[in-house]
């Protein structure tokens, strides 16, 4: 890598750098998860993997909604759907630092010409019970990653501990492809026999979903599926462990943490229709965080969460 | 003598923690090694954002040997006594010794503790140091079990003469200690082997990194200043800002950068304070227009092209900065020109203040109608004050001070200058917080007095009210601070407040409000406790009466079956609703305020309660004069002796009006006296008592204490040669008489029974 690769031309060559880089990091590449979560981090893949001793690597895209950030497309940097690149390893290896770099250095951010530092920035994630030490990274002023070490996750102490890499695409992107607007940065490359913006691709659906979420979401269907999600995450985790049609103990960790997303994302959602009070907001959020906490506490009884059933202990 | 270099090299630590840590690890090494025996001459600390570093010289090479005597038991004593005194001090009996004393014979230890080599002692202490290191926030990574603020990656322990070096060797959680480190991330990330400090220091430099984050300090403001020097212009002080920025960088390089035209026109403050919190970024200025029209930012490095690719990074993510701030300037602007300032409030009526004293715009209504109410006290324009209350915390709903907190007040003062309000109003948008801190200045002009006030003892009589007061270290609404706050405004404009009088009044309509809006007792039928459940109460209002005080009882009711609580007394949770013992209450959490105020200018404790116990004691103007006027007094020797007079005077007299069951307050008769000394103190008392009262009808403390303190030659010569219990019933009585007066007199002026000594 000691020569400097060619400056990406499109947001979706960033992606695939990213993804390219980390495969030959020894990540495997997952896919997005299929639902609506509120950023990188909710994913099971980091969520749930992050828990108990076995050792993990991946790394993904990830579309994340915060309805609260609409702006109907006309605000440079300011979206209601946006991606993150999220990059999970456990236990986090001592050159993840250099490993960064080189991710960087990756997508054409050369650190002989830019100025990159790592500024005091520790993550805490209210709803997920989780937090963790690390940085904002810089690049000449401008925020490009968050680097974090999880110390805790629903409530577990993380042993051994991840590392965790977010980029904010979007914004990386506009960056590197010295866009203004995050609207008119090319998606495809700008000589594709059809080239696309991000525009082409998003403004629409920006809009949409603004109008959607400060408007018409019908809030009393929202707080009724809040309520509904809730009670299917306990009762799913309520379920006795051994299933008596397959005679297997299984635990449905991963179904109730669906759940736990689902209520996760109908709250935020009745924040960006403005029903929820400063009072009601804390409650809101310890109970998305009592499913989180359960969940985990489910995950580490199962064997991808590390758990050694007693007869091979 | 040999010198110790360690190095402990992590990933970037925060900033703010850097020099703390490396006192802290001075602290802690050479403390263990000193505890140890292993004294030094002088040792330095230092800290880099990925390293700390300490170096000490001229260390012992290797600990004392030390010899104890220890006294055992008699020679007498049980066998079982001697052995277990052979064992604690790790003795044979052939080698104990014996000492003679007037109790008998005893045996006697010598314990010889060997010196030992110095590598051994430092290995023990550092990595003792290290495990319990008193970082803010500390983090586990990797696999590992050992906690440092970023992960650790190696530890450089030397010790050195001037024969060669040594590593100290210890190994912690699998790092082991050597002589090697690495230069600058980007520009010399190679390792190197060091000596000892001074090779170590000189290494570095040339791989880019300046140890001493004084020296990187001093670098980026003598370069910060030149450059900014030669174009003409200053770089705005901000020494909090300079010790972070040396702390995120170990080779500083300061590039001087243009803020775009479309933004020199927003306030200087915003400019710097947007630049400062997101940007970390110095403000220079134009020292002609105050103006600021460039910025300093410090890079980490040097790169080919003179930083040009680095400030053109910062010069786009500033610009974009810059157009959020700017948006929302050209908002406010656009709203406070289309509605008015005041209207700018209107949101606040959806805001909780607390959720007993009601929203924003409840909280303003309050201070509104107090500061009206003070405004003739302090000079100021009653309608204007009153406006003013109402708009100081109308920008807390501009798109501006949402962004940026800190400009609260600030932001007010330009938006109420834009729809042309007075200059009066519109400076105390600004100053109506002031003072914050003890070193703050205070407000002076009459309308900024007024709402300063009203909302300081809107805050103090409105969480006094629902029994919100500060216990112990907590003080989640910082009453002290505002107590303090109002303490300082009265006393530096000399203003007249009774103030039992306005806390009454005040919490009285509090409660009213209370009583009367159910809409506020509602949103506590339904609580959440903190773990998200649902929680109901039952708030029970019923008129309290209590001696001469009405009032109204709000307390409240679980559901029994919900949390057992069926046998709790609920008079436990009342908030009895009592303004008379409320505002008494207050008052004297003022008091102790107030002594500590008084304290940082040398009147003490006891001159405070010797005039708390007069009149007027709520007056605090009036009871910082008299405090004062009695300090000064007792400074004099005159006064103190007049004291010890009064003192005097006044045990005789307790205990002859215990015996004799009266009080000795009749007024004495001159015909009784029998000596020229006693009629000379009838005369000193007619001419302190005619300069004293009208000293004290117009508050001329210093002439009424000092009138009083004029006394002392008299009320001395009469104790020196006259015996007051005479064997003359109708003398006695009136020398205690006279007594009497010499204490009506002193009292008058403050209860000195109440002064120490």
């Amino acid at each position: 890598m000691s020569q400097t690769l060619e400056k990406p031309r499109s947001f979706q060559e960033i992606i695939l750098r990213l993804q390219a880089y980390w495969a030959s990091k020894g990540c495997a590449i997952l896919q997005p998860y299929d639902m609506e979560v509120g950023a990188g981090t909710f994913h099971p893949a980091t969520t749930l993997r992050s828990l108990g001793s076995n050792p993990w690597a991946a790394a993904y895209v990830q579309p994340s909604r915060r309805p609260t950030d609409g702006r109907y497309g006309e605000n440079p940097n300011r979206l209601q759907h946006y991606y993150q690149y999220q990059v999970v390893i456990k236990p986090s290896p001592p050159d993840l630092q250099e490993l960064y770099l080189g991710s960087l250095k990756a997508i054409g951010i050369d650190a002989d010409l830019h100025d990159i530092r790592f500024v005091e920035d520790d993550w805490e994630s209210p709803t997920l019970g989780a937090w963790g030490l690390g940085w904002e990274v810089w690049c000449d002023g401008m925020e490009v990653s968050q680097f974090t070490y999880f110390q805790q996750v629903g409530g577990h102490d993380c042993a051994p501990v991840s590392g965790e890499l977010t980029y904010g695409l979007e914004r990386l992107a506009m960056y590197i492809l010295g866009a203004d607007h995050v609207m008119d940065m090319p998606f495809n490359d700008p000589s594709a026999p059809t080239p696309l913006t991000y525009g082409d691709v998003f403004k629409q659906t920006e809009e949409e979903y603004a109008r959607h979420n400060f408007d018409a979401a019908n809030t009393e269907k929202l707080l009724k599926n809040f309520e509904e999600a809730e009670a299917e995450c306990h009762a799913l985790l309520d379920v006795p462990a051994d299933d008596p049609k397959t005679g297997k103990r299984i635990i449905m960790a991963h179904p109730a943490y669906d759940q736990c997303i689902k209520a996760s994302h109908i709250f935020n959602l009745l924040d960006a229709r403005g029903v929820i009070s400063v009072t009601e907001r804390q409650a809101y959020i310890g109970r998305v965080r009592t499913l989180a906490k359960a969940c985990a506490d489910a995950f580490v009884q199962t064997k991808a969460g590390g758990y050694v059933p007693e007869a091979t202990q | 003598m040999p010198d110790l270099l360690i190095e402990l090299f992590s990933e970037e630590i925060p900033a703010r923690m850097q020099k703390r840590a490396s006192e802290d690890l001075k602290k802690l090494v050479t403390d263990g090694l000193v505890e140890a025996g292993l004294t030094y001459a002088s040792a330095g600390a230092f800290a880099t954002p990925r390293r700390l570093t300490l170096s000490v010289e001229d260390l012992l090479a290797q600990s004392p040997t030390t010899v104890e005597e220890r006294k055992g038991p008699r020679i007498d004593a049980p066998e079982k006594a001697l052995a277990g005194f052979l064992r604690g001090a790790g003795v044979a009996k052939e080698d104990l010794g014996t000492v003679e004393e007037k109790k008998g014979t005893f045996y006697v230890a010598k314990i010889t503790k060997e010196g030992r080599p110095a590598a051994p002692i430092i290995a023990e202490v550092l990595e003792n140091a290290i495990r319990n290191f008193p970082w803010p926030k500390s983090m586990r990574w990797g696999t590992g079990s050992l906690k440092w603020v970023r992960p650790l990656h190696s530890i450089i322990c030397v010790l050195s003469a001037e024969d060669g070096s040594e590593v100290v060797e210890f190994d912690i959680d699998g790092i082991v200690s050597g002589r090697t480190t690495r230069g600058h991330r980007f520009m010399a990330p190679d390792a190197f082997s060091v000596n000892n400090f001074d090779d170590y220091s000189r290494k570095l430099k040339s791989a880019y990194v300046m140890l001493d984050a004084s020296e990187r300090a001093d670098h980026i403001w003598h370069d910060a200043t030149n450059q900014a020097f030669a174009q003409g212009l200053e770089v705005v002080e901000d020494k909090g800002l300079l010790v972070e920025v040396a702390g995120l960088v170990e080779w500083p390089v300061v590039l001087m950068g243009n803020i775009g035209d479309d933004f020199l026109g927003l306030p200087p403050e915003v400019l710097q304070t947007s630049m400062k919190e997101h940007q970390k970024f110095f403000s220079v200025r134009n020292p002609k227009t105050a103006r600021i029209e460039k910025f300093v930012t410090v890079a980490n490095r040097e790169t080919a092209d003179q930083g040009a690719t680095i400030l053109a990074g910062n010069e786009k993510v500033l610009s974009a900065r810059l157009a959020d701030a700017k948006f929302f300037w050209d908002n406010d602007i656009r709203t406070v020109e289309r509605e008015g300032f005041e209207a700018m409030a209107a949101p606040l009526a959806n805001v909780t203040f607390h959720n007993k004293l009601g929203s924003q715009s409840d909280r303003i209504a309050r201070i509104a109608a107090l500061a009206r109410e003070i405004a003739p006290i302090v000079g100021a324009d009653a309608d204007e004050a009153e406006l003013a209350a109402k708009v100081a915390k109308a920008d807390l709903s501009s798109e501006m001070v949402y962004e940026f907190p800190e400009l609260q007040g600030i932001m007010g003062r330009y938006y109420a200058k834009k729809a042309g309000l007075s200059d009066a109003v519109a400076d105390a948008c600004r100053d109506h917080y002031s003072p914050l801190g003890p070193s703050d200045d205070v407000p002076t002009d009459p309308v900024s007095v007024a709402v300063a006030l009203a909302d300081k003892l809107d805050t103090l009589t409105g969480f006094w009210a629902i029994e919100q007061k500060p216990t112990g270290s907590k003080d989640p609404f910082a009453l002290r601070r505002a107590a303090l706050g109002v303490i300082r405004l009265i006393v530096n404009n000399e203003a007249r407040v009774s103030l039992r009088a306005n806390f009454y009044r005040h919490i009285v309509s509090i409660y009213d409000r209370l009583a009367a809006e159910h809409s506020v007792l509602k949103m506590d039928l339904e609580q959440y406790a903190e773990d998200g459940s649902l929680k109901k109460i039952r708030w029970v209002q019923t008129p309290y009466e209590s001696g001469n005080e009405a009032g109204l009882l709000l307390y409240w009711r679980m559901p029994e079956n919900d949390l057992g609580l069926e046998n709790s007394d609920e008079s436990d949770r009342r908030i009895a609703l009592a303004p008379t013992k409320t505002s008494a209450d207050l008052l004297s959490f003022f008091h102790d305020r107030l002594k500590v105020f008084l304290k940082d200018e040398g009147i003490r404790h006891d001159v405070i309660d010797a005039c708390l116990a007069m009149d007027g004691a709520d007056d605090i103007t009036l009871l910082v004069k008299r405090a004062r006027a009695l300090s000064e007094t007792l400074a004099t020797e005159d006064g103190q002796n007049l004291i010890q007079g009064f003192k005097r005077a006044n045990n005789i007299l307790s205990q002859a009006e215990a015996k004799d069951g009266v009080e000795y307050s009749y007024g004495p008769d001159i015909k009784f006296a029998e000596s020229d000394v006693e009629k000379a103190l009838f005369a000193a008392l007619d001419t302190a008592e005619a300069a004293i009262k009208p000293a004290m009808a117009s508050e001329d403390f210093a002439s009424a204490m000092s009138a009083m303190a004029a006394m002392r030659a008299s009320v001395d010569a009469f104790f020196e040669a006259v015996q007051v219990n005479a064997d003359n019933e109708v003398v006695r009585r009136n020398r205690l008489n006279l007594l009497g007066r010499i204490r009506d007199i002193c009292l008058s002026v403050a209860d000195l029974t109440k002064l120490d000594g």
